[in-house]
């Protein structure tokens, strides 16, 4: 069998030589060279740069007509809305641009493909032109930066909202542990020196602040409507939280607490009865179904986002918004650190 | 510091000169011609076919990663067959050399192929030939530069054969990943390898930009203004002028690196708890490195765009018949360009816990540089207007990277405004966007430049047909790999996942898998076609004439042959800018720069 292989190999090698050297020679005889470049070939070349922008632009079109109903449901949290906005109006730019300039290019590449019977205009430079193509972009962006910048500060300003609900994220390879203040609203002192099997977010014991914290993992649960505010940190390398639903995403830094915040507006059951969240679920289920998986509902998730190791790709969370009152029954079951320790 | 040489070269030249006229002016030992050579043209021939040799390793890993990412957990006996019994039991891929290979495939297209392969290979050979020069400022030097690349592209592919595997930090190697050999295999042998590497590598780099920048500024032929040079040195001038003024804030990167992870300093490490212990290190910081590190990645950018921008500037005047449009505008942009990109870094870093404040500045200034940007694309449109387009190859990748330059420049709006980068930061959406912007902009440029400069490299002429039927093969299937990663970016994939199987909220995302690693392939295996079109032409292609594509620059102004110092005789003088193609007033279509110019005719570049 291998002798057939190395046959076959050698037999095309030498007819691939033979083939090289019938060209070489017949090289000779012709009168433009291979390399040439002739008026069929730039009008072949021409019409099939045409023709490529149509079938670029028909695929740009057919991707976003397929896949769009895959994008991230519309932003389940306050400041998320505004970030769908923001995007939307950019990507409608963008595609603007997008479409426009590359129309222009495949086109002049078309209209103007060569001909050995004309000749090219000499046209330097007009500064006019250039000016209009500089201030234009100029006053576009200057747009987008003012909005970008407005929503930035909104987002990352501190929270004096009495009323929030504060959670710290810890991550380490390869999982989450969920840290609420408890009653006093309050995170406890950490030190890393202190982490042991026991005390795995590595709380500082001597500190009354951290006994009603309470350590949750695999699952929490956050009430709607209130604001969140998440402190992140990291035990080992970093990591990055990453709630694509909610629009927020902080990196988990070691030696450094990290914060992000937000406030979600719908809870995990009013998601799972949202139109949009059907249909994708639906998608899923089907894909699930062809491959002989159970089929799922719909869920808020935690990711990591920062390359952290052999299991990066499987460092998760389930996030459960709640209304207040099953937020509530659901933190009354909880236990608070101190009781965890004393056991 | 730089004039004595030439002048001596110049003396040395016009004496022989007088005395041989026909035959090749040294004798010179086969190690001495090719191996350990001091000309820039050999060192350029070097550099190309290093570069090839690594992007093809760099191409055949992403087919590997590629391959996991659409059918995971499928056994491939191809995966098995170049990855061995250790990386890939069964033809399934190991989840640590998937995060080897992500991150080799991106070191190697970064800095050795579109780095050291792109600059390398057109700098060296061009910048001589263009402003009319013998050779390089100090031949010693960029033989040393070739060298030191070739070096650390040795130990880089070496590190791939240890038993622990290489690098696996991710080509940005952040600590504390990268520098904690518990947090992953990685981190062991082959993170060291790496960073000796890339130290090696970043030498080779500054003698390069060294010589380059002082080539360009001191070696200039009679006549050779600033403002008559090709856009192709103006580019690699600023090429060069950013890599010595980066590089070296990342060699200082890479050694408080080393020794955070063999001197127990604590310059990146901090409350750090792994392998079951807590370690020493306080008081670091890992944004440190990530501000270093992307004080040269961004640069980076630009040196690897801004050469392939300027090649396309000179193969689209030319095959256009037509001037570069603005062509001082293009000068200003490529300077603006260079200017700002050293202060747009932390664009990087919105979601690292960098102070937000910080971030909303660098918003500000990454959105400027679009401005810059934009003007480059629509006068590379408006030379093509009223052209008389010749479809060279070389034309084909440079419109190619025109096209690419803008899809996936427009998507750095959103992914340069903090607000909207929270949401897409880290996910597949970037992933879509660098690649197109940078990796396919670039190697299209690459490309064009080797179509474009294949005579005067080996003298012989590359097959029109292959170059077709490559660039069409080329172009369809990488929008195939690239464009679909947007949605998968916007559906929340985050990049550098071994697989998207554990989340069920990715499950209806297979089918676009599907579609990037098929088209991967099919794009891979149209290389060949290159490869095969490339080797042979080296050997069999048809003999150049001396200016096969009537082009003005003075690279074609001499002999097809590589003479030892470029121009048989005295140097040429230069009596106008490089763009005088269809002058009204002049019979041919081209106006070579060592025309004098006529009565009351002005110069171009003037204005």
């Amino acid at each position: 069998m291998n002798l057939l292989v190395l046959l076959a190999i050698v037999l095309l090698i030498i007819a691939g030589h033979q083939l090289l050297r019938v060209i070489e020679l017949s090289r000779g005889l012709k009168k433009t060279k291979e390399w040439q470049v002739t008026d069929s070939d730039n009008d072949m070349m021409g019409k099939a740069m045409l023709m490529f922008m149509f079938v670029f632009f028909a695929f740009f079109f057919w991707q976003v007509n397929r896949w769009n109903d895959r994008a991230l449901p519309p932003a389940a949290s306050e400041h998320g809305a505004k970030i769908d906005a923001l995007f939307d109006a950019n990507v409608y730019l963008i595609t603007f641009v997008f479409l426009v300039t590359n129309f222009f290019l495949f086109w002049f590449a078309y209209k103007y493909r060569g001909n050995s019977q004309n000749k090219a205009v000499y046209y330097p430079h007009n500064n006019k032109i250039e000016m209009l193509w500089t201030v234009v972009p100029a006053v576009a962006l200057t747009f987008i930066i003012i909005f970008g910048l407005k929503y930035w500060n909104e987002i990352t300003a501190e929270s004096n909202d009495a009323n929030k609900v504060v959670i710290e994220l810890y991550a380490k390879q390869f999982d989450w542990t969920a840290r609420f203040a408890g009653k006093d609203g309050k995170l406890g002192e950490t030190d890393f020196r202190q982490i042991s099997s026991t005390n795995s977010v590595g709380m500082d014991t001597s500190d009354v602040v951290g006994f009603d914290d309470i350590l949750v993992k695999n699952e929490i649960h956050i009430p709607v409507g209130r604001e969140i505010e998440l402190h992140m940190r990291s035990r080992d390398v970093i990591h990055s939280a990453y709630l694509p639903h909610f629009r927020a995403q902080m990196n988990c830094v070691p030696g450094m607490v990290t914060f992000f915040r937000f406030k979600p507006t719908k809870t995990t059951a009013e998601m799972r009865k949202d139109p949009y969240v059907v249909q994708l679920m639906a998608g899923i289920n089907k894909q699930r179904a062809t491959e002989n998986k159970e089929p799922v509902e719909f869920d808020y998730t935690l990711l990591c986002n920062k390359i952290c190791g052999a299991s990066h790709y499987n460092m998760q969370m389930n996030v459960v918004v709640d209304t207040e009152a099953d937020y509530n029954a659901w933190m009354q079951k909880q236990k608070a650190v101190k009781t965890v320790a004393s056991k | 510091m730089s004039s004595p040489t030439s002048s001596t070269l110049e003396k040395e030249h016009l004496s022989h000169h007088a005395h041989v006229h026909d035959h090749d002016d040294h004798e010179e030992s086969f190690v001495s011609k090719y191996i350990f050579s001091m000309d820039h043209k050999v060192i350029s021939r070097q550099f190309l076919i290093t570069a090839v040799v690594m992007a093809v390793v760099a191409m055949t890993m992403s087919i590997i990663f590629r391959l996991q990412l659409a059918w995971p957990g499928e056994k491939f006996a191809f995966i098995n067959a170049v990855l061995g019994d250790k990386w890939g039991k069964d033809g399934i891929l190991d989840p640590n050399m998937y995060l080897a290979l992500v991150t080799i495939h991106g070191t190697i297209m970064v800095f050795f192929v579109l780095t050291g392969g792109l600059s390398g290979t057109f700098s060296n050979l061009l910048i001589p030939y263009q402003i009319g020069a013998r050779d390089m400022a100090s031949g010693f030097l960029n033989m040393l530069s070739y060298w030191f690349f070739f070096l650390s592209s040795v130990i880089m592919l070496a590190s791939c054969f240890i038993q622990d595997g290489p690098a696996s930090a991710g080509w940005t190697i952040y600590p504390p990943l990268s520098a904690l050999p518990e947090a992953i295999p990685g981190s062991k042998l082959g993170m060291t390898l790496w960073l000796v590497s890339m130290a090696i590598f970043i030498v080779s780099s500054l003698l390069g930009s060294l010589n380059y920048i002082i080539t360009i500024i001191n070696m200039r032929t009679k006549g050779m203004k600033m403002t008559r040079m090709p856009l192709t040195i103006w580019a690699f001038l600023v090429t060069a002028i950013l890599g010595v003024l980066s590089f070296p804030v990342l060699f200082s990167c890479a050694l408080l690196l080393i020794f955070d992870r063999s001197f127990h300093t604590s310059f990146y490490l901090s409350d750090i708890y792994i392998g079951g212990r807590p370690l020493d290190n306080v008081g670091g910081s890992p944004i440190l490195f990530e501000h270093l590190f992307w004080f040269l990645g961004h640069p980076e950018v630009y040196i690897v765009l801004l050469p392939a921008l300027g090649m396309a500037s000179e193969i689209i005047a030319t095959n256009s018949r037509k001037p570069i449009f603005g062509y001082r505008a293009m000068i200003g942009s490529i300077l603006a360009i260079g200017f700002l990109s050293f202060i747009v870094w932390g664009h990087h870093m919105y979601m690292t816990g960098m102070n937000p404040f910080l971030g909303s500045v660098f918003v500000f200034t990454t959105l400027l540089i679009a401005i810059p940007s934009a003007v480059k694309a629509f006068n590379f449109i408006t030379t093509m207007w009223k052209g008389n387009i010749q479809y060279t190859p070389a034309m084909m990748f440079a419109i190619g990277l025109v096209a690419s330059f803008i899809s996936g420049g427009v998507t750095g709006i959103i992914l340069a405004d903090s607000t909207l980068d929270i949401n897409v930061h880290d996910t597949y959406f970037v992933v879509a966007h660098f690649h197109i912007v940078m990796g396919l902009s670039a190697i299209f440029g690459m490309f064009a430049g080797v179509y474009h400069w294949f005579p005067k490299l080996f003298l012989r002429m590359m097959n029109k047909k292959l170059g077709y039927i490559h660039f069409w093969l080329t172009t369809l299937t990488a929008y195939g790999v690239f464009f679909p990663m947007h949605f998968l970016g916007l559906a929340g994939v985050p990049r550098r996942y071994y697989t998207n199987s554990n989340f069920p909220m990715f499950d209806n995302l297979v089918d676009i898998n599907e579609i990037v690693t098929i088209c991967a392939i099919v794009g891979a295996l149209a290389q060949g076609v290159f490869l095969f079109n490339f080797f042979y032409s080296i050997f069999r292609g048809e003999k150049s004439p001396q200016n096969p594509w009537k082009a003005n620059s003075l690279e074609w102004t001499t002999p097809m042959a590589h003479l030892h110092g470029n121009w048989p005789n005295e140097l040429p003088e230069v009596h106008r800018w490089a763009y005088d193609y269809s002058k009204p007033g002049y019979e041919k279509d081209y106006v070579p720069q060592t025309v004098p110019l006529a009565d009351g005719e002005e110069d171009g570049g003037e204005h």
